[in-house]
């Protein structure tokens, strides 16, 4: 899903590196969104519904809706769209509202 | 606790030229961003722009946003704090940032909220669905951050925002499978409406969106007629296999800060959503809260600019700085605002702005 010839933009990147989602060892690059790290890796589903669990996928992209929560190196309800990806992450589906440990 | 004479809230085409404004004035800036860039929406667009010459018309979004965070650092007296979320403003004009981290305070004497807005949702059944992406995200993840959004797109919006992003998703790569209009006739320009077409994406007018396909994410999507009345017509659907749903169905200001701060607010359609009451000069029912851009009325890039530099002006005039000069650039900047919104196209804002700036009124 990666861009690799533009007609007018250049994509600068940090480094790449290794992060986990739910286990699963993926790559980006540093200093990205996690979001773009994971659409890239093609995985879209980053969060469910309290009730009724439906998968959610990002919506705004700047922090705002609260749609891409996850679990992130332990801490509950990261906006992924907006965090970004460093070496060796631990990047989780939340379970419900996620819990403080 | 930092202390400041005016913190700008946002990093955007207003919040920059706010802060220039202030500076020019003498007054001693701080601007807060909560991104790790300056320039707000204009980074991710790669298009030339329409608007007024002094507002750099014809040059692209994201050259634009060099030039006001270049005049933005060369000022002195502007300190820029980025990665700076501002989370709320308080009564003695203590505001709360979190910053890496942590949280920090600054009081400042004026604050100008410059914070912009965000996508619009639409009611369908399965909106909720992985792929259903407003039109600003799309633009970021793939203007940004190079990645594409899926492999075929359904736009929804045929304003300039959702012509735009059709062709910027085409020059990425992606297929566009249709553009559908609710209303009648194509609402953003022509020219940019010509070029997708050209492309050979079809433009469906006076049709919504049904409904959204999948189980995991979006498969495909379901489009439909709609009548005079614009009631949807049975029978008149369209299939199309998509993985990506855009909504670029208009903006609304992100307003929470104002709401948190006590600032008179109303309902103004017009202006796409909640907005802070004010003055001709943008200053809100707190007489130390300024209002500018998107947050005080979703317009475009070159009012957002103007608006800026009103706000920046007044609020460092309210500190008894600047003299007759700066007077009268208060004035011209009163005068751009009005001529960008004479004409047909500024209509609409000019009945939003009647109705919002009757004035601050006592039971606030
Ligand atoms: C696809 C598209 C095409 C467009 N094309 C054109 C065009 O051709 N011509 C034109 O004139 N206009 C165009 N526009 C509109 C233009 O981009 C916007 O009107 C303009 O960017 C608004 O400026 P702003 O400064 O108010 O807000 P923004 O540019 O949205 O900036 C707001 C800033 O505030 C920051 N922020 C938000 N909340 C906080 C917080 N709590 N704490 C700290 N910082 C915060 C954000 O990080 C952001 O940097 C287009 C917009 C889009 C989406
Ligand atoms: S996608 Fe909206 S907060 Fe992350």
């Amino acid at each position: 899903m990666r861009i690799t010839d533009h007609p007018i933009l250049q994509f600068e990147k940090g480094p790449k590196v290794t992060f986990t989602f739910d286990g699963q060892q993926l790559e980006g690059y540093e200093g990205e969104p996690i979001a773009a790290a994971l659409h890239a890796a093609g995985i879209r589903t980053l969060s469910h519904s309290h009730v009724k669990k439906r998968p959610r996928g990002f919506f705004c992209a700047i922090g705002a809706c609260s749609s891409c929560l996850m679990t992130v190196d332990g801490v509950p309800n990261v906006r992924v769209c907006v965090e970004k990806l460093r070496a060796g992450m631990r990047v989780e589906t939340q379970q419900g509202k996620g819990v403080l440990r | 606790m930092i202390n400041t004479q005016i913190a700008v809230i946002g990093g955007g085409p207003a919040g920059l030229r706010a802060a220039v404004a202030a500076a020019q004035l003498g007054a001693q800036v701080l601007l807060l961003d909560e991104s790790d860039h300056l320039g707000g929406q204009l980074i991710k667009q790669t298009h030339k722009f329409f608007g007024s010459q002094q507002q750099f018309a014809g040059s692209r979004g994201i050259a634009i946003a060099k030039k006001l965070e270049a005049a933005a650092r060369s000022q002195e007296n502007i300190a820029i704090l980025q990665e700076a979320t501002v989370l709320g403003i308080y009564e003695d004009g203590v505001l709360l940032a979190e910053h890496k981290g942590r949280v920090i305070k600054v009081r400042a004497q004026r604050i100008i909220v410059a914070v912009g807005a965000c996508e619009r949702m639409l009611a369908f059944p399965n909106n909720d669905l992985p792929g259903v992406y407003g039109a600003g995200a799309v633009q970021t993840l793939m203007n940004v951050h190079g990645v594409r959004p899926g492999r075929r797109v359904l736009m929804v919006g045929a304003g300039n925002i959702g012509l735009i992003v059709t062709y910027q998703l085409l020059q990425a790569g992606v297929e566009v499978a249709a553009i559908v209009e609710a209303a009648p006739t194509i609402g953003g320009y022509l020219v940019h409406a010509a070029k997708v077409r050209r492309a050979g994406v079809p433009i469906y007018t006076s049709h919504t969106i049904k409904e959204a396909h999948g189980e995991e994410a979006v498969e495909g999507a379901t489009i439909w007629q709609l009548d005079a009345n614009r009631q949807p017509v049975a029978g008149t659907e369209r299939h199309f296999a998509v993985d990506v749903i855009c909504l670029a169905v208009g903006l609304s200001p992100l307003s929470d800060l104002l709401w948190q701060a006590g600032c008179q607010m109303k309902y103004v359609p017009e202006l796409g959503g909640t907005v802070a009451v004010r003055d001709a000069h943008l200053c809100t029912s707190n007489p130390r809260i300024y209002v500018a851009g998107d947050v005080a009325g979703v317009e475009e890039a070159s009012s957002a600019m103007v608006e800026g530099q009103l706000a920046g002006l007044s609020a460092a005039l309210s500190l008894g700085l600047g003299g007759k000069e700066a007077q009268e650039q208060l004035a011209e900047a009163k005068a751009q605002l009005s001529a960008l919104r004479a004409g047909p196209v500024g209509e609409k804002i000019r009945a939003g702005l009647a109705w919002v700036e009757k004035g601050v009124t006592a039971d606030a």
